[in-house]
């Protein structure tokens, strides 16, 4: 029972996490009781029984439940095809999306979401063999009309989240925004004020870059009371942000 | 293999024409996540040579007929850029390329978890901008690190180098000189951390004792090989740290 490794260091594949019976959670496979690392990530230890792995880059895989953010891409004659940025295309059919009976000939599908469209959905169904299965017929979901659109690594939506919300709490308290988060990476601002809406998209590109140090919230903190005594500060940085599109 | 010898490739005191001792390896650099629009990415200088490797995915295949149910197929392109050697190198895959490319290829999947990512694709695309001899074993070096990058789970990284014989000496790193006029060639690659070799290809003669001698010779400089892919890949969310803490 040994653990190689130090709390919050950065580790790449195959690097050996510990040896014996520990607790685990992330990716991380086991070979003669050996735990090594399947990707670059972060350790953290907790009370020296448990290991957890956080991935620091990786794709979004699909799971039941989930909020996503997705694009249409493809107007079919019973449904869209929507990228919700994975590797998997996702299907979102007519029936998920009116309640009513509907005629496929008479309809005309482009007229209710158009290609380019963005929508916010939740997996129904997803088991690999099929292509993940998408509804918005729930509330709080739909077509996005307004707010700004940041795509981050997916594996970072946690952080964007926080300790049970603590960092979205802060965004939203802080600059009179709401935020629609799917775990798929993308994340819609809506604010008022668009100068509001450019600062949080500063700061949730902040997390994401520097999500592995400690004392983020902090830092975010710090950050978003700084820009908003600094007007000026925080607009002449705002061009050069990538992965940022504005609705509407 | 054969051929005149137009220079002596081993002087009096064992000193190669590049100046290196037999179990010398060339001036190894690695840089990681230089293109944007690629997954992950890995360029690496091996003496003279010069290697850029993109990675996609795990990302939707096409065309459809090569999909595979339960896991990720994984495509590998090496090529040689017209000018990446002294005659202009014709722009299209000679034969050789296409097997190196295969070579390649099996020489990382053992090494991907394939299974986790059904009905996908994950693509290589190995570049030579300048070649020296060893681009194989510079190329699965770099390539998967720039799996790595790309977030995809590896059981480890691989790291390959060659053993050569010149006057009946065994040599590690042929240059290519060495390679082209000296008495064998043997590339080897392996899963550092595990122990496991995935590439293992041999073309001259070796006796059973200079077999075994090579391979001890080619696991010693192997590690060293994989300290500096591990550096690499480190160094740049170190980089943020050290920013971020500084300016704190």
């Amino acid at each position: 029972m040994t653990i190689y490794v130090k709390s919050k260091q950065v580790v790449i594949p195959g690097e050996p996490l510990a040896y014996g019976r520990y607790e685990y959670q992330g990716p991380i496979y086991i070979v003669r009781q050996r735990i090594y690392s399947k990707v670059i990530g972060i350790v953290e230890i907790e009370d020296k029984k448990k290991l957890i792995l956080i991935p620091l880059k990786g794709k979004y895989m699909p799971r039941e439940g989930d909020i996503v953010i997705g694009k249409i891409v493809d107007v079919g004659l019973t449904g869209w095809t929507v990228d919700i940025n994975s590797p998997y295309k996702a299907v979102l059919p007519v029936s998920e999306v009116l309640s009513r009976p509907t005629d496929a000939v008479k309809l005309d599908l482009s007229k209710l979401l158009d290609i380019g469209d963005l929508i916010v959905a939740k997996i129904l169904a997803f088991d690999y063999t099929r292509d993940p299965l998408l509804t918005i017929k729930e509330s709080k979901l739909g077509k996005i009309t307004k707010g700004t659109l940041v795509e981050i690594t997916p594996v970072k939506i946690p952080r964007v989240i926080g300790k049970k919300g603590s960092m979205i709490n802060l965004l939203k308290n802080m600059l009179h925004v709401e935020l629609v988060i799917g775990k798929n990476g993308r994340i819609l601002v809506v604010g008022d004020d668009p100068l509001m809406e450019a600062w949080a998209v500063m700061a949730i590109k902040k997390i994401e870059r520097e999500a592995h140090i400690p004392g983020l919230t902090n830092r975010i903190k710090k950050f978003l009371s700084k820009v908003k005594t600094d007007k000026k500060a925080g607009l002449s940085s705002q061009g050069n942000i990538s992965g940022v599109k504005r609705v509407k | 293999m054969s051929g005149e010898k137009p220079v002596k490739l081993l002087d009096e005191k064992g000193i190669r024409t590049d100046g290196r001792k037999p179990n010398e390896l060339r001036p190894l650099k690695i840089q990681v996540g230089l293109l944007k629009n690629a997954d992950g990415s890995a360029y690496i200088e091996l003496g003279r040579n010069k290697i850029i490797v993109a990675v996609y995915g795990p990302r939707e295949a096409h065309p459809r007929h090569v999909v595979i149910p339960d896991r990720a197929i994984v495509r590998c392109r090496y090529h040689m850029a017209p000018f990446s050697v002294d005659e202009r190198k014709s722009p299209g895959f000679s034969r050789r390329e296409i097997e190196l490319s295969k070579v390649i290829r099996e020489a990382l999947e053992p090494a991907i978890f394939i299974e986790e990512f059904p009905r996908t694709a994950i693509d290589i695309f190995i570049e030579v901008l300048e070649a020296d001899g060893g681009t194989r074993t510079a190329s699965i070096t770099a390539a998967s690190v720039a799996l790595a990058d790309a977030g995809i789970p590896l059981k480890d990284l691989v790291a390959a180098t060659a053993i050569g014989k010149i006057n009946g000496q065994l040599v590690i790193d042929l240059n290519g000189l060495e390679d082209q006029y000296g008495e064998g060639d043997m590339p080897i690659a392996m899963m550092p951390s595990l122990g496991q070799i995935t590439l293992l290809q041999a073309d001259g003669r070796f006796s059973g004792e200079e077999f075994e001698e090579g391979l001890k010779m080619a696991i010693n400089a192997i590690k060293k090989i994989y300290r500096i892919q591990k550096e690499a890949l480190k160094k740049r969310y170190l980089e943020i740290s050290k920013e971020v803490l500084e300016s704190e």
